[in-house]
Order: C-alpha cells, then structure tokens, then sequence
C-alpha cells in the first residue's frame, strides 16, 4: 500500500501544478479575446469617457501581469475575488451554481451509471441475442443524437405533450420532490447519452477477456454464461469500465452548458460560457480551477481505482522478483 | 396625432394576412378595470451575468425591467410616447427652453418610508452627472448646467441650451429616482410598485408588490418572477406548459404554432427599431453618395422583410424615423429596389465594379447574417460585389460596429426624434460615439439644434421633415426595415394599449398589467 500513497501524493502535487499552468492559461487567453469586460458590459452604449470611468473602477489600467499576481494572491488567502461584470463575490457567484450542477451530475449519474453497468453485463450474458442486439441499436441512437434534440423531443413528448413533467428547470421553492420533478427531463436527457457510452465500454471491456483461456476453462468447468461473466470475466475487465464511468463522470460535471440553456438550469457552464462573453476573467478562472480540478481529481481518483482493483498493477515489484 | 407604437391602417391590413386569427389589439381589455393578485411570471431573452441594478449601467431589457419594477422617472413615457406624469406632478419650461420646473407629487415614500425630496432627485441626476461617473446617460445629460431644489417640493434645471423635449428625457430608464446619498445599488431601493426580494445576474429576479405604491391602478401582481431564458424554444415551451405567463422575442418563425394554441395571445406591436447597414460616409468608396445611393438602390427590402423578419415588420426608407416617432414624414417617397438607377450611379461615380465586404454577426439581430446574404445577392444583380465577412458573436458592438466602414446594425427606439437625430446623425453624436455613418452635414447639425428649441409643433415638423430627406438623400444608412415587436402571453392577462418602446409594453408589463 505504500507505493499507491506515495503515488497519490505525487499526483496531487503535480495536479497542483497542472491547474496553475491552466490558469496562466486560461488567464492569457482571455485577455487576448478582443475587447475587455468595459468594453462587453457597456455594449454599443460605450463612449469613450464611460469605457475610461469604468476600466479605472474595475482596475483594467494595470499591467496584465500585476492583474494575475493579484488574483494569485487572493486565490492563495482562499480568495477567489470579485466579478468584475457585477461587482458580487465569486464564491458568492458560484456557491448556487456549482450546487446546482452538482446535483443535476449525481442525479444523472445515479441513474446511468448502474443502469449502464448493468445493461453492459447482461448484453454480454445474452449476447449477439434479441437483448443485446436492442441494446446495441439503442445505446447507439443514444449517442448518436444530438443532445439538444434529445432533450427537445423529451420536452415536446413529456411537457407539451403529456403535461407531466416541467420543460423548463428553474424554480424557487426547493422541496426534495419538487426539486427531482424539475430535474428529471435534463437527468433523463443526460442519461440516455451516459448509457449508451458505459454499455457499449462494458460490453466491449468483457467480451476483450471472454476469449482468454481461463473464461474457457471456467465454461469447460461447467459455470453457467451468468457466472462466467460476472465471476470470471467482469474482474479483468473492471479497469477499463471504471475508467468509463469516471470520464463520464467527469463529462457530467464540464459538459452539460447545452442542456443547461434548453431547460434554463442555472449551473456552471452556463455561468461560464456567460462570463467569457463579458470578459470576467476572475470568474473565469474560477470556473476553469473548478473543472480542471474536477478532471484532475478524478482521473486521479480513476488510477487509484484501477490500481486496487488489479492485483498486477497492485503489487508490480513481487510480481517481478517471483518471475 | 401619429399613431405611435401602434399599427397603422395599412400594417393591420397586411398583418391580417400574416398573421390569420393573431390578436393585433387586445382591445377587450380596455374596458376592464385592473385587478389585484396572482403571482406573474416572465421569460425574458435579453439579459447578462453583468445586470445589476446600478442606474448608470442599464444595458439589457432585463435590468430595464426591474428598474421600472423598483423604481420610478420624474416623467413615464405612456403607449404612444404620451408623457404621464409620474413623480412630478407637472413640469413647465421657460419661454427659451433653458429651465425647466418640475412640481414633485406629494407623500410619496421609498420602501423603507422615507418620503421622496428634491434632493432625492438631485442625487439621481447627479450619479450620472458627476466626474469620472461611467454613465451611458451620461452624454444625454450633458446639456444640464445645474440641477437644484426649489423649495420642500420642486427642483429646477438650467440648462446649457433650449431643449423643449427635456420632459421627455427624464423618463430615460437610467434616470430612476433613487434616495439621497445611495450608493448601495443592490437594494433596489425606490419608489417603485415592486420590492425586491431576490436577484441573481442572469438567471431571475423576484419581487413583491409594495402595499403603498402612490399610483392606482398599477404594480396589481403579488409577486413578479422574471427569469432568464436565451434560447427561444426554450421559452416558448414554457409559456405552453404553464410555467410562466409571458415572454418576449417571440421566433417569428414559430408564431403560427403559437397561435394554434388557444391559451396563448400573440401581441404585435409597431416598434421605433430599426435594422440597417451603415456606410461610412467619411471613408472609401462610400466617401461618394452616388455609391451610397446606388447601395441604397441595391437591396430588395420587402424581401429582407418577408424572409428574415417573417413578414412581421416593415420596410426601411434609408431614415431612421418610423410612424411610431412624432414627426415621422410619411410623404417621402418609398425608395425601392431597382438595380438600374444603382448601375447609373454607379456608372456617374467611377465605380462600375465596385466590391465591398460587409461585416456581420447575429449581435445586432437574429437573422442578420440571412439578411447580409440577401443583400449581396440583390447587389449582384447591380454589379455591386458584396462580400459578408462573419464577424464573432461577443465583442461585435466594441470592435466591429463604429469600426469598419460598412457592417450590420440595430438601433431600439428613443425617446423622442431629438435623442435619435442628436446620437445618431450629428456632430454632438459622433463625439459620443453614436454616429455609425459619420455624417457631418452643417445643414443637418443646425436643424437638430434649431428643432430643439422649437415649441411650435408646426415648425418643428418642418425642420424634422427637412432632417429626414437630408438623411434620406445624402445619409450613410441603408436603413432597411423596421422590425415588429412580437411577445407571447398567456390569456389570463390583462392590459391597456400596448407601448411600442420596448418589448413586453414599453419594458412595464408588470407595472401596467394584471391578471383578468
């Protein structure tokens, strides 16, 4: 176990790393996006003297390099600072949004991670039968269509059409059931694609092991196709499915902002996409921290998985000495 | 009377054939009385994460809204551009127009109860007024000389020149009365028929209705809910499942659907805004008015109208007044597409193979880039070669427009013809910045500064009228069409006749509105 610690603080250290180059980055390319967050927030009101009036308000005057020591510094105090197109604390900004992604993410996730797993499973017990032949085609037209027409098509079918559930997702009062109601149709739209990819990955993760030698020795033993795959089969493959799940994981978190603007959910990419419109860096970079961090931590939290879950990856040095 | 923000005899007509069974008028409401309660619901398109609610920067029709919701004018500007006094109960100009006396209304209170003082009013001017203040009204308000109070319930404005439209300018949005010494923006403190409950930039805003709003009849809903919704389908699902009432920037596209929707009332209503491709007139080629004049002989407009506006709309006359403006001069002739007497002036010009690129983006309008490729195919038929350059979406009022010698433009409506003339198409204008087509005609420049220090209705038409065939002649606007405002609401609402300043009547439907 010592090495897979010593491998997690490596990692951590160099994923520290990773998001400041990120955020010299991300900092230089949206200063170098024409026109400043003076010039986006008075629009085609600006005048000359206002654009002045206001670039000395939020600070614009300074050297770009002392601009970044400064939002260094305050990142370093726990500080993410102000938005410069609305003058309210980032964390402020954020605190709402990054909740209500986070829970759009755990809700979706809930529902198509295990869902996926488990259709991947059985479309490999039952394979090249009707089950996984459905499965098949159906994961790939979930994938296929885009996810804007998705969730239109869900709306038209389950909102206008139905009347059951809400077409947009804002609301004011927050009950636990009021608030799935709202969520079920940007859930539902985001599952239907996250299935598809984690069926397709399993399946295609089992089968890579069912032609090993030892799956055949096991059906030569006499284990039914359930326990084959589940008892044999499913360990050696389990890598490659979590690496799967987390990327989709991840895919939930950075890269919902289209459903976001169909069913007016209020979630980060949305804020984003906004903020690189007025040029607010500071949020921004507090944005892109936020998603980088959660890409880091995650594949980080993928390794670590894998490596437990693979007593070769486990234990490479006695694995050596005993060949 | 002009029938200001209303549709004419000839656009009901046409609108009928477009639009089939939509509701033009909602007249049945005039005879009702409004009343109180329910909670409305807005979707409104136009919004930023920068909105706040900070007078000097009122830049969307979102943070419009809620500054209306919050706050009040000296001077509302009712349907029509009627002015109605709102906190000042009646005004009165000296003979040269140089000073103006406002009466304040009496026992009218902030929501936190302090009742409303000249100096409440002096502050307001003066937040925009001050040195190195950022105010886009900031040019406007430059021809007061002083701002005082007048004793416990007038104030008095000298100003540097007559302006006998300067009523008319105190009922610019960013001119909210706000209290002595505020600074504190974020409380939405006013007089205002709502009080602030909750806002959050670019997403919603909540208000409830102040039980001693001074004004009868007005601020009816318990709560108003406004929330952001960019993408059109979007907020036409909305309004058909129920979950809001209104919205506005209805797709035209989508509004024969609406309509088969018997829950659901279509208002369209003639708007001040206009679509256009402004030409330098100071640079190359367009430093020529043959060219400029066979530009303008280049575009099929009742095309543009028909495919890009959906029909709802009507065509420009390269001048920016519509019949909603006062002294709109109807009797100009309609230039029309004709790519012959275009050939001529160009052929008089020098300029046989002219090529131009035009610059474009969706910023200024939906549909924009359709319209620029319109264009050029009009224009090829004049041996004009257009080619449209697609410019990015975000940064397109700071680095394009104002920037390149011809590219896409949208201007809303203002206040009064004065405010257009003056920011658009003299030299005061290009000092501010507003003057897209840089036009410096000394007859033009005389005109707008004589035609505000005229009380006479009748010369002042005259000198409007001379404004509009100089623009008409000799402008850099190829000013194209005039776009219909289209909004959705549910049934269940009530409302006067509808204001044609902005979206959703005048930016004040839920001040103005109710539940039937």
């Amino acid at each position: 176990m010592h090495g897979v610690l010593a491998m997690i603080a490596q990692r951590i250290a160099l994923g520290v790393a990773t998001l400041f180059v990120i955020s010299m980055l991300v900092f230089l390319a949206v200063d170098m996006l024409p026109g400043d967050p003076a010039e986006a927030i008075l629009g085609q009101s600006a005048t000359p003297a206002s654009l002045a009036a206001l670039r000395q308000e939020l600070g614009l005057n300074k050297p770009l390099v002392v601009r970044y020591a400064d939002w260094t510094a305050g990142l370093m105090r726990g500080d993410f600072g102000r938005s410069l197109a609305n003058d309210r604390p980032i964390s402020e900004l954020i605190a709402p949004r990054l909740g209500a992604t986070l829970s759009l993410a755990a809700l979706a996730a809930a529902i198509a991670l295990p869902l996926g797993v488990l259709l991947g499973i059985l479309s490999t017990v039952h394979r090249d039968r009707a089950l996984d032949r459905v499965a098949s085609t159906a994961s790939l037209l979930a994938i296929s269509f885009p996810e804007f027409f998705t969730a239109y098509m869900l709306v038209a079918c389950f909102s206008v059409g139905l009347g059951w559930l809400p077409a947009i997702s804002l609301s004011s009062q927050g009950g636990f059931v009021e608030t799935l109601t709202m969520l079920a149709l940007p859930a539902l739209t985001l599952s239907l694609a996250v299935i598809g990819y984690v069926l397709r990955m399993t399946r295609a993760a089992i089968m890579g092991v069912m032609a090993s030698p030892y799956v055949e020795m096991a059906r030569l033993k006499g284990v039914g196709p359930w326990g084959v795959v589940v008892r044999h089969a499913l360990p050696n493959a389990l890598s490659p499915i979590i690496n799967v799940v987390i990327i989709n994981l991840a895919y939930l978190v950075v890269g919902v902002v289209v459903i976001e603007v169909v069913f007016v959910y209020p979630g980060l990419g949305q804020l984003l996409v906004d903020s690189v419109a007025k040029r607010d860096i500071p949020v921004v970079q507090a944005c892109c921290m936020l998603f980088a961090g959660t890409y880091i931590g995650l594949n980080l939290l993928a390794d670590i998985l894998a490596l437990l879950a693979n007593p070769r990856l486990r234990r490479p040095r006695q694995q050596e000495a005993r060949a | 009377m002009t029938n200001h923000g209303y549709p004419d005899r000839r656009s009901l007509l046409l609108g009928a054939g477009a639009l089939g069974a939509a509701q033009l008028l909602p007249s049945r409401a005039f005879a009702q009385a409004p009343k109180r309660g329910g909670a409305f619901r807005v979707g409104i398109s136009d919004f930023a994460t920068s909105d706040s609610l900070d007078p000097t920067l009122v830049e969307t029709q979102f943070s419009q809204h809620l500054q209306w919701q919050l706050r009040n004018n000296l001077v509302e500007a009712g349907p029509g551009g009627k002015l109605v006094p709102e906190l000042a109960e009646s005004w009165e100009g000296s003979k040269d127009a140089k000073t103006w006396t406002f009466k304040l209304r009496k026992g009218v209170t902030f929501h936190d109860g302090k009742s409303l003082t000249p100096a409440d009013v002096v502050h307001s001017f003066n937040t925009h007024r001050r040195d190195g203040s950022k105010s886009m009204t900031k040019p406007i308000l430059a021809q007061i000389a002083t701002v005082k109070a007048d004793g416990p319930d007038a104030i008095v404005f000298e100003l540097v020149d007559g302006n006998v439209g300067f009523p008319a300018l105190t009922s610019s949005v960013g001119l909210v009365i706000i209290p002595d010494g505020d600074t504190d923006y974020r409380r939405g403190m006013g007089t205002g028929g709502y009080i602030l409950e909750q806002f959050e930039p670019g997403v919603r805003s909540r208000v409830k209705r102040n039980p001693n709003y001074w004004k009868a009849g007005r601020g009816n809903f318990d709560t108003v809910e406004m929330i952001c919704i960019k993408d059109a389908t979007a907020r036409a699902n909305a309004l058909l499942t129920g979950q809001i009432d209104a919205y506005n920037a209805v797709d035209p596209r989508t509004v024969a659907l609406l309509e088969r929707n018997s829950a659901v009332r279509i208002n369209r209503v003639k708007s001040k805004a206009h679509f256009a491709f402004p030409m330098m007139v100071d640079q190359a080629p367009f430093a020529s008015n043959d060219v400029r004049l066979a530009m303008k002989y280049a575009i099929d407009r009742e095309e543009i109208v028909k495919r890009v506006l959906g029909g709802f709309g009507s065509p420009g006359n390269d001048h920016p007044l519509s019949a909603a403006y006062e002294f709109y001069d109807g009797s100009i002739p309609q230039r029309a597409y004709d790519p012959d007497k275009a050939k001529f002036h160009l052929a008089k010009a020098g300029e046989a193979n002219l090529r131009v690129q035009l610059h474009v983006s969706e910023t200024p309008f939906a549909g924009a880039t359709d319209a620029a490729v319109l264009f050029k195919a009009h224009a090829a038929k004049a041996g004009i070669t257009v080619d449209v350059a697609k410019e990015p979406e975000d940064g397109y009022w700071s680095s394009v427009w104002n920037k390149k010698p011809l590219c896409t433009s949208r201007w809303s409506g203002r206040i009064n013809d004065d405010v257009l003339l003056t920011l658009g198409y003299s030299d005061t204008g290009t000092k501010a910045g507003w003057n897209e087509t840089r036009i410096n005609n000394p007859r033009l420049n005389t005109i707008v500064a004589e035609a505000r220090k005229e009380f006479d209705t009748g010369k002042r038409r005259a000198l409007y009228s001379e404004a509009q065939r100089i623009i008409h002649d000799e402008g850099g606007s190829n000013i194209f069409a005039f776009a219909d405002f289209l909004d959705a609401t549910s049934r269940k609402l009530a409302f006067g006749e509808l204001a044609g300043d902005w979206m959703l009547d005048g930016c004040r439907a839920s001040e103005r509105w109710w539940f039937a």
